[in-house]
């Protein structure tokens, strides 16, 4: 009785566990993700992306029969605080969100907070063509992902000017201070802890510390003061002649986009690398723009989409995350035509149609091309980045 | 209605003390206050939201009493009328972005005057929007919040019979501003109280407008918190819990300096009526001017703002110092239009029912306490405005725990409910005053007449009431299509209104598609307004003593 | 006597101070009136009788009508007119709305056209149903809010000042009409007025009010 007692409860253990999509039989989940809809929280605030997205949308449910709402966010964190309120309200199935856009610091903390479901991207159909070797598509800011998240898109720091007014821009940070002194006001970064502003902070330490091995380890494993002094040293020369002299900062990628529009600005730093083309494009630019890298080559990372540990459309999620991952798809998000997110695929590896599609691609005026980008730079670990915006709030956060 | 609010405040509370069961904090700790009360820009950023609260509640309610001092019954004055209606229903951020614009220094008045004038072919690198000072916020709310004042005080002017009683202020020697504000402006005084103190704790309390215009190193209070809870490690929003009964803390302070600076100026005021002296010619010509100048630039900002979103949402390349685009487009139309049904008819469904809804509870309230006598005690009211007060980012992730655990989340239903807590105090706001105000020997005839209490409200008092319900309508169902947190929260995201979308594309900054949002948006606000103005003058064309 | 309106041993306070008191009847087609200066309570007897007492005041005592005891009755259901100094036309109803507004509902179509039509001729002001009372002179008002109230059918009617408003001439006029029509219908008056020609024209007993 007892020992049957037992069998019965381990049955339904296991019952209850064979209930989530196991990628490793793919047909299984494509027969359980027909029918089901999954709401993709993605923020939302660029016109090409959403429309890049609604494609997608439409394809996965062409192929499959899943259809895909895209919740359109402006901060990322928002569908982070949804998870977590819904774990402690006990809303164990069914949540809101089935597939997130995510990467960083909000991965970090999800996965921490063991608010994901998986592992489950490593076993998808697509993972075959990924460049695993190339590119940190197992570490998200050095937080090894273990499967429970699946690349996306890639990312690196450039800058972009305007060719008619700044024909000779600055090719290593420490010329960036030069160049600012000589034209006052002309430049800005978002004000950290924006992403964009904290990575422009981690590139132009990882220049200027002359240690940048440090930074790959624990802030606290390292001496933080020695490796950041060159930066506040940096930074002390450059605040000053900013922006509005440091005294305001804009907030956002995209507001610099703006200010250079309005002609407030002739150089700016983006982590789009197509993002100054898409301007052009969108004519929120004009065609004199021109994007580059610093000679020592940029930070760069990838972005992923995680299933939360509630979705009640995993399968669906999975399916649409494996479609995000064909070379079909991943060479029309690189076309700067319809987005231009670099690959995470090993394009020389694929098979040759494949292949074509991507060498079919053509940087349009103010973009760049794969080449030209050159090599990433790694992501330091997380700890710096806490580090740096805790200090640069207390230095240049509270104007004086 | 307690619930809600309630619920909202132990989600601010809780984890401010260390109570916080998503993080696993469940323990009493003061760790978030002295986190709080580390940071560096602090007492600045308290400072700031007081001073601009403060600053901008002054200034409006200064010009508004103008404005109506001024020019009350005169041809201006219907001006001043039909130009409200299409300001209030312009949401807070789409003003922000229209003033931002037009004021910045690549903005559209220096592009009108450069180069020929000023000579610049890039723009000048001063500080204008965004100042450390927090003035451009201040006019930002000020642009936004005066038409909002004018219309209680427009309602109110009616009760007060504000025009005989200017009459007799004036046949006994006062000039038209010195009468209006000793006579008329008493007597208004109560029923305009009560917004007075809403925009004071808006305008401390006030995110998306101070973002935008508001100082960043550091910003407002408000803005830090929203930051803080926004933050991807998890246990700032501890912090920001602490920060949210901090800024509560202010606003309520505020109020009752407000209150306590109000007995003092009303007892000078009575004196200064007492008196008996005149203000010469020069003085009243001069406060005319003011007042007329005031509303001008109002009516300019906001029209200039709306203007430069329009030709945002047609520019095809617009650089500076250009006035105009380089080129024209329909694209950003065409690319967003057609998205824009299905939440368009999301945001008019929601704020229909939660609009109604408000109405209904107000309605009912007013109506107790009109048959009982017995009006509401001062905490049952503290409570209904308590969701103006305490910061909504603050206030929400309990809002959002209660709907989780009730397991009432993730439709319309749902998300027009939590936009009922917001919407209904405006609503109460707006209608209290015209309720009370209504004269009892209506409901007397009616009831001779052999009409029941239910029927001398449907046969007398709704019809009569017509245009404040209306203007209450228009006002709830702006506030409700407003809204973005509680839709985003509540609705688990999907349910898609024409502001949640407007909000995610301004993440991107991107004028064009914020253009074309924001317009949408102003114009689903728009409808109940033109309707609230010209519903009582169409039905009661042949009804002269309800036409207003 | 069983018929007509009757006070017995009213009283009402406020804070448990008396305010006003009245013991008395008055039959059909009689009228009584209550005088005193402004404050002295008579509009808070006219409330008393009409069941619109504010619910801070205190009612004690009977009032009657037709030996029915209507203390407890809400307004609707005491079947009573009331006519005001203002005449309190409802603004978003015509002058053929307002006569209609308490015509039984059980009087239909044609016929309830006819009555509300007849009832404004035998004011003098055929053909005017279509007209917004805003429009009307003082005079006209008061015809119409008296027509109204009987077209109701009241059993007792109710006079709060309700030729205050009106120029000399025209008072003496609505007057006669007023209390004509009442005889003729055999209703019971209170008359409230600080105005003795009122009293002297309502013609039946008057109680003084103490200020």
């Amino acid at each position: 009785m007892r020992l049957s007692g037992w069998v019965a409860t381990l049955a339904l253990a296991t019952g209850a566990a064979a209930a989530e999509p196991d990628p490793a039989g793919w047909d299984a989940v494509l027969e359980e993700a027909r029918g089901q809809t999954v709401w993709w929280h993605a923020w939302g605030g660029s016109a090409p992306i959403n429309d890049y997205i609604a494609w997608a949308a439409r394809e996965v449910e062409d192929r499959h029969g899943v259809r895909v709402e895209h919740v359109k966010l402006s901060d990322t964190a928002e569908a982070v605080s949804r998870v977590a309120a819904e774990k402690a309200a006990g809303v164990l199935d069914d949540g809101a969100v089935d597939l997130l856009w995510i990467n960083g610091e909000n991965f970090a903390a999800m996965k921490e907070a063991g608010l994901l479901f998986g592992p489950w991207a490593e076993a998808l159909p697509n993972w075959r063509f990924v460049d695993v070797d190339d590119k940190p598509v197992r570490t998200d800011f050095t937080v090894p992902t273990e499967g429970l998240e699946a690349p996306w898109a890639t990312a690196q720091i450039v800058f972009y000017h305007d060719a008619a007014r700044a024909p000779e821009p600055p090719r290593s940070m420490a010329a960036l201070a030069d160049w600012a002194e000589a034209n006052p006001g002309r430049f800005a970064y978002p004000q950290p802890p924006d992403f964009l502003g904290s990575t422009f902070l981690k590139q132009a330490l990882v220049e200027l510390s002359g240690a940048p091995e440090a930074l790959y380890r624990a802030a606290d494993e390292a001496d933080y003061e020695a490796v950041t002094a060159p930066l506040w040293t940096w930074l002390d020369r450059l605040t000053p002649n900013l922006w509005r002299g440091g005294r305001a900062y804009p907030q956002s990628g995209p507001r610099l986009t703006q200010l250079m529009a309005d002609g407030e600005i002739d150089l700016a730093v983006s982590f789009d690398p197509s993002e100054a083309a898409s301007a052009v494009a969108n004519f929120e630019l004009p065609e004199t723009v021109r994007t580059y890298v610093l000679d020592g080559g940029t930070l760069g990372n990838v972005s992923f989409v995680a299933i939360p540990f509630n979705s009640g459309s995993k399968a669906g999620a999975m399916v649409l995350a494996d479609f995000l991952l064909s070379p079909e798809a991943q060479a029309r998000k690189a076309d700067p035509a319809v987005w231009g997110a670099g690959t995470v695929l090993d394009v020389e590896a694929l098979p040759d149609e494949a292949r074509a599609r991507f060498e079919a691609i053509e940087v349009g005026p103010g973009g760049i091309s794969a080449e030209e980008l050159g090599e990433i730079l790694p992501e330091p670990h997380p700890s710096w980045m806490t580090r740096l915006e805790e200090d640069w709030q207390a230095r240049f956060g509270v104007s004086r | 209605m307690l619930g809600p609010v309630a619920a909202g405040l132990a989600g601010a509370v809780g984890p401010a003390f260390g109570w916080a069961p998503e993080l696993g904090a469940a323990g009493f700790s003061l760790e978030a206050w002295r986190t709080l009360f580390a940071w560096p820009g602090l007492a600045r950023a308290a400072g700031l939201s007081l001073g601009v609260g403060v600053l901008a509640t002054v200034v409006s309610l200064g010009l508004t009493l103008l404005i109506c001092a001024g020019w009350q019954g005169t041809r201006v004055w219907r001006w001043v009328e039909r130009g409200l209606s299409p300001i209030l229903a312009m949401p807070h951020a789409a003003a922000a972005f229209g003033l931002a614009f037009l004021i910045a220094p690549s903005g559209w008045a220096v592009r009108a005057a450069s180069p020929w004038l000023t000579g610049w072919e890039t723009p000048p690198d001063v500080l204008v929007v965004q100042d450390p000072l927090g003035l451009a916020l201040v006019a930002g709310l000020v642009a936004k919040e005066v038409p909002f004042l004018l219309l209680m005080t427009l309602a109110a002017s009616v009760q007060a019979e504000a025009g005989r009683t200017l009459l007799v202020a004036r046949a006994l020697g006062q000039g038209r501003v010195s009468g209006w504000l000793k006579a008329v402006l008493p007597r208004i005084w109560p029923q305009i109280r009560l917004p007075v103190y809403a925009v004071l704790a808006y305008s401390m309390s006030v995110v998306d407008v101070a973002a935008i215009l508001g100082p960043n190193a550091p910003p407002t209070l408000a803005v830090r918190i929203v930051g803080w809870m926004n933050d991807p490690d998890l246990a700032w929003r501890s912090v920001a819990s602490a920060g949210a009964l901090l800024q509560l803390g202010l606003v309520a302070g505020a109020l009752a300096a407000w209150r306590a600076g109000e007995v003092g100026v009303g007892r000078l005021g009575r004196r200064w009526a007492e008196g008996g002296a005149r203000w010469p010619a020069a003085a009243e010509g001069a406060a005319r001017g003011a007042g007329l100048l005031a509303a001008t630039a109002t009516a300019a900002a906001a029209g200039f703002g709306l203007a430069g979103l329009a030709v945002w949402s047609c520019a095809g390349l617009w650089t500076f110092p250009e006035a105009l685009p380089d080129g024209w487009t329909l694209r950003s139309w065409a690319r967003h239009g057609p998205a824009m049904a299905g939440p368009a008819l999301a945001t008019l469904g929601i704020a229909l029912a939660a609009t109604v809804a408000a109405l209904g509870l107000a309605a009912a309230c007013l109506e107790t306490e009109f048959r009982r006598g017995r009006r509401p005690g001062a905490g049952a009211l503290w409570l209904l405005y308590l969701p103006l007060i305490v910061p909504q980012v603050a206030f929400l992730p309990g809002l959002q725990r209660l709907a989780l655990a009730a397991g009432l989340e993730g439709g319309w239903a749902s998300v027009a409910a939590a936009h009922l807590v917001f919407v209904l105090p405006y609503v109460f706001l707006s209608l209290s005053d015209p309720w009370r105000a209504w004269d009892r020997r209506w409901a007397t005839a009616g009831a001779a007449l052999g009409a029941s209490g239910w029927g001398v409200l449907w046969r007398v008092r709704a019809p009569m009431m017509l245009a404040p319900l209306l203007t209450a309508f228009a006002v709830g169902f702006a506030v409700s299509v407003g809204q973005y947190l509680p839709t985003l929260l509540i609705g688990g995201g999907r349910v898609p209104t024409l502001t949640t979308e407007a909000v995610a594309l301004a993440s991107g900054g991107d004028r064009r598609a914020i253009g074309v949002w924001a317009l949408a948006q102003a114009g689903a606000a728009a409808l109940p307004f033109l309707l609230a103005a010209v519903g009582p003058r169409l039905i009661w064309r042949n009804r002269r003593a309800l036409r207003g | 006597m069983a018929d007509g309106l009757r006070f017995e041993g009213v009283s009402v306070r406020l804070a448990g101070r008396e305010i006003a008191a009245l013991d008395a009847g008055v039959a059909p087609g009689e009228a009584l009136t209550v005088m005193g200066p402004s404050g002295s309570g008579k509009s808070t007897l006219l409330a008393a009788a009409a069941g619109s007492l504010a619910p801070e005041f205190e009612l004690r005592g009977r009032v009657r009508l037709d030996g029915r005891d209507v203390t407890g009755l809400p307004t609707e259901r005491r079947r009573i007119g009331i006519l005001f100094q203002d005449e309190m036309l409802f603004p978003h109803l015509s002058v053929g709305g307002n006569l209609g507004f308490g015509l039984p509902a059980a009087v239909k179509g044609a016929d309830r056209r006819a009555r509300i039509e007849a009832a404004l001729e035998s004011v003098d002001l055929g053909g005017m149903a279509g007209r917004d009372p805003a429009t009307l002179s003082g005079g006209q008002r008061a015809r119409v809010a008296l027509m109204r109230a009987l077209l109701a059918a009241p059993r007792a009617l109710l006079l709060d000042e309700p030729f205050g408003k009106l120029d000399a001439p025209l008072r003496a006029r609505t007057r006669e009409l007023v209390f004509g029509l009442a005889r003729e219908r055999g209703l019971p008056v209170l008359l409230v007025t600080h105005d003795p020609a009122d009293a002297e024209a309502a013609g039946g007993r008057v109680v003084e009010l103490a200020g």
